[in-house]
Parts: structure tokens; C-alpha cells; sequence
């Protein structure tokens, strides 16, 4: 079973280098977004260090949602998605390993090129450790959220609003609770506790999202 | 092996057939025929488990292919309208890529071999955007080289985009299947000779 999930991840990774612009878009869109702020709100110290733990956590959100259309929709289009659901492979697997590969292509470089971008809002070292460290957290939350949107909304048209309505409010907290932690370092205090629930909420989503996507797979094909 | 009863299936408010039985045990070939629109693939569909049917049941020896799951699938080969061929990918990946989602082992000679088999030998390595149409079919039928302990197939016309070579050689590759005491069931609209233990037909949309 293992094995077949690292089939599943490898597969998906070497997709993704093949269409490395895909995979370049929303990173290029992260940097983007995050630089105009200092720009359009000046360069203040104070008010751009508060709100740097924001604007990076909405940055990295919205980048992470728009490279959530392609996590099935591809495969949906050229029939791989209905073999891949009569597979010898538990379906489950499989949506696990779309996942994995998803976080390994959108939410993990986010979290590696956030702190280089914190720089320019001069968050405290402290601070930007927390943030890769809050990142690093969340966005496989996201992931796994985003997959369950990504398979409710299949061969739906305009899909990708509906998919934003759906997702969005679910990513309210895992937002909350990731600036919040940043934001707590920043001020001297613990983002310990903050931190904590960011675990809990990638703990309920592990246990809950891939059962529910199998099912809004299965649905979809019905 | 298979054994369907009281099949009904149903696309949105239109029934497309409703009371099907149908048995087929090994070396036998199901052939469903009918016009556009029948039902020729939503039937198939049943079959393979991708849909479940609005009545009826279909069993696999013996037991309800709901509740087999993945055994069920291991022992089955589906062919669809898609290809589920990767553009980005070469007809070697591509292949390799759908023996894994069935679960089965391959090395790259027999890749090779079921690949050349099919006539692509000289494009294995090419990303598959450059294949034509019957090509990537192709790419999509080599799996049945390499699936001789696989006891079902399931083929959504299988002949379509092929040349007359190609097909000989997937006639062939369902003869020597059916000769294996496989089993299979298949939709074309083409006229094939296909050597069966026993083959009956359906007709649907009459």
C-alpha cells in the first residue's frame, strides 16, 4: 500500500515538472501580491510589520486555492481519474497521494519562500520562524480542504468560483489561527497555543478530508 | 463468472434499458450492440463498477461486485472512451503509469514488447502530444499485452482510430484471451471476426 502511494506522489510529481509553469504561476502570483503591499501602503515600519503576518497568510491562501482546479480536473478530462477509481489501489490511497504531491508543489515552496519575503515587512527572526513554522502547518490543511472542494466542484461549470465559495469559508480558520500565531511572536507572547490548534485542525482534516473526497469522486462519476 | 440480473440504468430522467440479464463464464465474449445512445457504455460502466445501476445486481463469481471493491478490480480491465494517456507523459510512462493503478508489476522489456507489439516502438519516448489520435488508443490498448492473468476485460470500442494492422492485432490479443478462458465484453460498431468459446450479443435501444 505504501508502495503504491509513492507511485501515486511520484507520478504527480513528475507531472508537475513537466508543466512547470502551472507550478511557477501561483508561486510568481505569491511574490507578486506579497510585494505590492509595501509599495501601494508605503514604507512604514510599524503598520507594515503588523500587517505582515496577514498579508503573507492571505497571500500563501489564495495562491495555495488557485492551483487547486488542476488537482483532479486533469485527470477527470483524459479518463486517468476513472481508472484510478477501479484501481487495485484503495481510492483513498490514491487521494492521499494527489494530496501529498499537491502540498509538495504548492504549500511547501510557499512555506520556504514566505520567510524570504517576510524580510521585506522586517519581521523579527523570531517572528519568521514562526511563520515558516505556522505555514508549514497549515497549508497541508489547506491541501486536504482544498482536495474535497477540487472533487465536489468536477465537470461542473465555472467550477472555479464555486470552488472559492466552498472553500474559502472552511480556510477562515486555519487563516485565523496561522496570522494569529505570527502576529503573537511579533507582540512578545507564546504562538504556542496557536500553533496547537493549527494541529488540530491538520489532525481533524487528515481523518476527515480523504474519506470525503473519495466519496465526492465516486459521486461525481455516478 | 458474471452473472448480471434485472439491470436498470438510468440517465437523468430517461431509462435506457431496465430488466437485462445476462450470464458469462470463462471463454465467452459479450458483445453489446445498439445505436448512439443506447446505453452501450453506461451498461459497461455498470459493469466495471464506475456507476452503480438504478435496479439489479451484478455479481462476480458469486458475490456483489459493491462489496468486492478492489478484488473485484484486480481481476478486471477496463478500457474506456478516455484513453487516460497523459499528454506530458511518453507511451512508455503512460503505460507503465497504468499497470501500477492495476496493481501489477512490469519490466521495462515487457513494456517494450507490448509497446512494439502495438507498433510504437519507434515513439515510445516521445511525449504523447505528439501521438495522433489512433496512436494514443494504441498506447491505451497495449496494457492488454501485458494483462494475460487478468480473467475480465472490459472494452469500450476498442477499435476506434485503428488501422486495419492494429486491429488485427487487438483481435488477436481478445482471441488469445478468450482462448485463455478469460472472459470479455465489448462495444464496436465495426465488423470483427472474433474466435469465442461462446459469444452472444446484446442489442440495446430496441
Amino acid at each position: 500500500m505504501l508502495g503504491g502511494l509513492n507511485a501515486i506522489v511520484a507520478r504527480d510529481l513528475r507531472l508537475s515538472m513537466r508543466r512547470r509553469g502551472d507550478v511557477l504561476n501561483h508561486l510568481v502570483f505569491f511574490v507578486i501580491v506579497v510585494t505590492l503591499f509595501p509599495l501601494g501602503v508605503g514604507a512604514e515600519p510599524n503598520l507594515l510589520r503588523a500587517m505582515a503576518p496577514g498579508i503573507l497568510w492571505v497571500a500563501a491562501l489564495l495562491a495555495a486555492m488557485l492551483s487547486l482546479q488542476r488537482l483532479f480536473a486533469a485527470d477527470f478530462a483524459d479518463g486517468t481519474l476513472e481508472q484510478m477509481l477501479i484501481s487495485a489501489q484503495p481510492l483513498g490511497v490514491i487521494v492521499v497521494g494527489k494530496m501529498i504531491a499537491h502540498w509538495m508543489m504548492s504549500g511547501l515552496p510557499l512555506t520556504l519562500l514566505a520567510p524570504v519575503l517576510g524580510v521585506q515587512f522586517d519581521l523579527p527572526q523570531a517572528a519568521l520562524v514562526t511563520l515558516v513554522l505556522s505555514l508549514a502547518i497549515g497549508t497541508p490543511v489547506l491541501s486536504l480542504i482544498g482536495g474535497v472542494g477540487a472533487a465536489l466542484t468536477l465537470g461542473v461549470r465555472g467550477g472555479g468560483v464555486l470552488l472559492a465559495l466552498l472553500v474559502l469559508p472552511l480556510y477562515v480558520p486555519v487563516l485565523i489561527f496561522g496570522a494569529g500565531a505570527v502576529a503573537e511572536v511579533s507582540s512578545g507572547m507564546s504562538a504556542a497555543p496557536h500553533l496547537s490548534l493549527l494541529g488540530a485542525f491538520l489532525a481533524i482534516s487528515c481523518a476527515v478530508a480523504p474519506w470525503a473526497t473519495c466519496a465526492a469522486l465516486r459521486v461525481a462519476y455516478d | 463468472m458474471l452473472e448480471a440480473r434485472d439491470l436498470a440504468c438510468e440517465r437523468g430522467d430517461l431509462r435506457l434499458f431496465s430488466g437485462l440479464e445476462f450470464t458469462l463464464g470463462a471463454g465467452e465474449l459479450l458483445w453489446v450492440r445498439g445505436p448512439n445512445g443506447s446505453g452501450k457504455t453506461s451498461l459497461l460502466r455498470l459493469v466495471a463498477g464506475l456507476s452503480r445501476p438504478a435496479t439489479g445486481t451484478i455479481r462476480w463469481r458469486g458475490e456483489d461486485i459493491r462489496s468486492l471493491a478492489e478484488d473485484y478490480a484486480r481481476e478486471l480491465l477496463f478500457i474506456g472512451h478516455a484513453n487516460a494517456v497523459k499528454e506530458e507523459f511518453s507511451a512508455e510512462e503512460n503505460l507503465a503509469v497504468s499497470l501500477e493503478l492495476a496493481g501489477r508489476r512490469s519490466s521495462a522489456a515487457e513494456r517494450a514488447g507490448a509497446l512494439e507489439r502495438l507498433g510504437l516502438a519507434a515513439r515510445a519516448r516521445l511525449p504523447s502530444r505528439y501521438l495522433s489520435q489512433g496512436q494514443k488508443r494504441r498506447v491505451a490498448l497495449a496494457r492488454l499485452c501485458l494483462a494475460a492473468d487478468v480473467p475480465l476485460w472490459i472494452l469500450d470500442e476498442p477499435f476506434a482510430a485503428l488501422d486495419a494492422r492494429a486491429l488485427d492485432t487487438v483481435v488477436g490479443l481478445v482471441d488469445a484471451h478468450l482462448a485463455r478462458g478469460g472472459a470479455a465484453i465489448l462495444t464496436t460498431h465495426q465488423e470483427v471476426t472474433i474466435a469465442a468459446r461462446a459469444r452472444f450479443s446484446i442489442a440495446l435501444g430496441d
